[in-house]
């Protein structure tokens, strides 16, 4: 029953954007994200996403698996769109009709915040699909050790990650064994209302949390007979190296951000595109 | 009326590419108040085949017909389920409640009994397993040890009074005296309440003790079904299956092969003994 769910999406391929080393995905979805927000103009936005679908392309992950991320969003997205659409009265008004009033300014911002969300989402799965869960909690453990000087407790936090996304399936397959024992006694997951559903789980839940202490006792256990003490002159089988690829993804998107601020500050395609449309709604209004 | 299963095939995921069918066309029937022993290596689709008897999965195609129930039928399962009690490998999985009273009390409760019945099943069901009262009935399930949780396991299913209690490796993890035990305690419920038991275990000295039939499942299908004295007979072929015939089969088969002349299907350590002791005897005679 619950073994169907799948967690971690991983995409294995051999691919560049897969051999990059995940702290240089991690910054590059960081600058990814700057360049998401800073953009103002929605003809430059297509500069944004063009970079997004080179990527894609380059990973060698099916769009679609990409693209599978918006599913989700399926109500958020248009939901969004049309409060920004009726909301916003800014610029030139388009349609005026009884409570319904359309401007430029609201099209604008509605186009940009389902733009905005989808090339954020797209991005940050683009990075789960081309990084393993263990190397990119590696990943953020070395970005994060500089903070270790203040006592952030980085490896630590990197550890419970790892932990946690280790024990997922564990716990689907023992949920799994529980319901069916349960079941067997009878116990109705089913019917009645909320209340009464919610009462119901609490013969699997319980026994979930007990074998889970139990577990996780046992696991340190095992871990400190181990002689594993923290993060502290701890050395890794595979050391992250930072290369060339890596230092050019880097400069490209350097210069992705770079030539965003640019070309938005030197033109103003939108405001020349309203200029030219602007024909259209002032003859019938 | 008997659990009847026919053709039955199970294949998990299927029509995906992790396709893998762990029951190939399985017919077997378990009459009432029957012991039926269950024996395979791991993987060879026992735990799969348990499942069906209840309902808790359902055949990709053939049949379980749990006295008249069809278990692939929504409606059907529940009245089948009820009459199938199924005790899962580790207590763990199905303890929860704050009692131990609570607890066993949690499928009788299930089965809206009222409450002077349930009170008298629970007892019943504690006094079988061989559960104090007074000592364990207030008891948290959490602060028991591993075979007093294990009974208390067993009698949350046994307090429902199935007509088929349905065992898997009730004995795993427990010394000999507490799968003595164990193997006590079913025979017990089985004089006193009748039910049909089917048991899955790895030892073949537990299943040789009390199984009236015995079948051993290899790579999800039947490979023989028999009497223990019939099945017992080919402890080679078991052997070879990787699985360990019972102690006094092996043995008998040693002797023999060492030129004793023993009769075939001993399979018990009483028969071994008697059996021994008569050659004696007899060569004392002579």
């Amino acid at each position: 029953m619950l073994k169907d769910i799948t967690l971690g999406q991983y995409f294995p391929a051999d691919s560049v954007v897969h051999r990059l080393d995940p702290r240089t995905k991690l910054v590059l979805l960081i600058m990814y994200i700057v360049a998401v927000f800073i953009v103002k103009d929605i003809w430059v936005f297509g500069l944004v996403l063009g970079f997004m679908l080179f990527m894609t392309a380059m990973s060698k992950v099916p769009l679609n698996y990409v693209l599978k991320a918006i599913k989700p969003m399926r109500l958020l997205l248009p939901l969004m769109f049309l409060l920004n659409l009726f909301m916003i009265r800014t610029g030139d008004t388009i349609v005026s009709w009884r409570f319904i009033t359309i401007t430029t300014g609201g099209v604008r911002q509605a186009l940009f915040i389902v733009l905005r969300l989808i090339a954020l989402v797209t991005g940050a799965s683009l990075l789960t699909l081309t990084t393993t869960p263990v190397s990119l909690t590696e990943g953020l453990e070395r970005l994060l050790s500089p903070l270790k000087i203040i006592k952030f407790p980085a490896h630590e936090l990197a550890m419970m990650m790892t932990i946690a996304l280790r024990f997922i399936p564990t716990l689907l397959e023992e949920a799994d064994k529980i319901m069916k024992a349960q079941l067997a006694r009878g116990a109705d997951l089913e019917s009645g209302n909320i209340f009464k559903r919610a009462k119901a789980m609490l013969p699997i839940l319980i026994p979930l949390f007990v074998n889970s202490f139990r577990r996780a006792e046992e696991l340190a256990l095992a871990m400190e007979s181990r002689c594993y003490h923290g993060g502290e002159g701890r050395t890794r089988l595979k050391v992250l190296k930072f290369g060339w690829r890596d230092l050019w993804a880097i400069l490209i998107m350097a210069a992705l951000i770079a030539a965003v601020v640019i070309l938005q500050s030197n033109l103003d395609i939108d405001g020349y595109i309203i200029g030219l449309l602007r024909p259209l709604w002032t003859r019938s209004a | 009326m008997p659990i009847v299963i026919e053709k039955l095939t199970y294949t998990y995921q299927s029509g995906s590419v992790n396709a893998f069918t762990a029951l190939k066309d399985i017919d077997l029937t378990i009459k009432d108040g029957e012991f039926v022993g269950l024996i395979g290596h791991t993987g060879s689709g026992k735990s799969t085949l348990i499942q069906q008897l209840n309902g808790l999965m359902q055949p990709t195609s053939g049949r379980v017909i749990v006295d008249g129930y069809d278990m692939s039928d929504k409606k059907q399962r529940a009245k089948g389920r009820s009459l199938v009690g199924m005790v899962f490998q580790y207590p763990d999985y199905q303890l929860f409640d704050e009692t131990v009273y609570k607890d066993i009390s949690f499928g009788p409760r299930n089965m809206k009994l009222d409450n002077d019945e349930i009170d008298r099943r629970v007892r019943e069901a504690m006094r079988l397993v061989g559960l104090d009262f007074d000592e364990f009935a207030e008891k948290s399930p959490f602060e028991l040890s591993g075979g007093e949780k294990r009974r208390t396991a067993l009698a949350g299913i046994i307090a429902m009074y199935p007509k088929y209690l349905v065992l898997d490796e009730p004995m795993a993890g427990l010394d000999p005296a507490g799968r003595r035990a164990v193997l006590e305690m079913i025979d017990g419920f089985r004089s006193q309440l009748g039910c049909a038991v089917v048991m899955v275990s790895h030892s073949m000295d537990d299943i040789a003790r009390s199984a009236e039939k015995v079948v051993v499942l290899r790579d999800g299908r039947i490979f023989t079904c028999g009497t223990p004295q019939e099945i017992f007979s080919l402890a080679d072929e078991l052997y070879e299956m990787g699985l360990e015939p019972p102690f006094a089969a092996r043995m008998a088969s040693d002797l023999r092969r060492r030129g004793l002349l023993l009769p075939h299907g001993i399979y018990t350590n009483e028969a071994l003994a008697a059996a021994l002791a008569e050659y004696k005897g007899g060569r004392g005679n002579a």
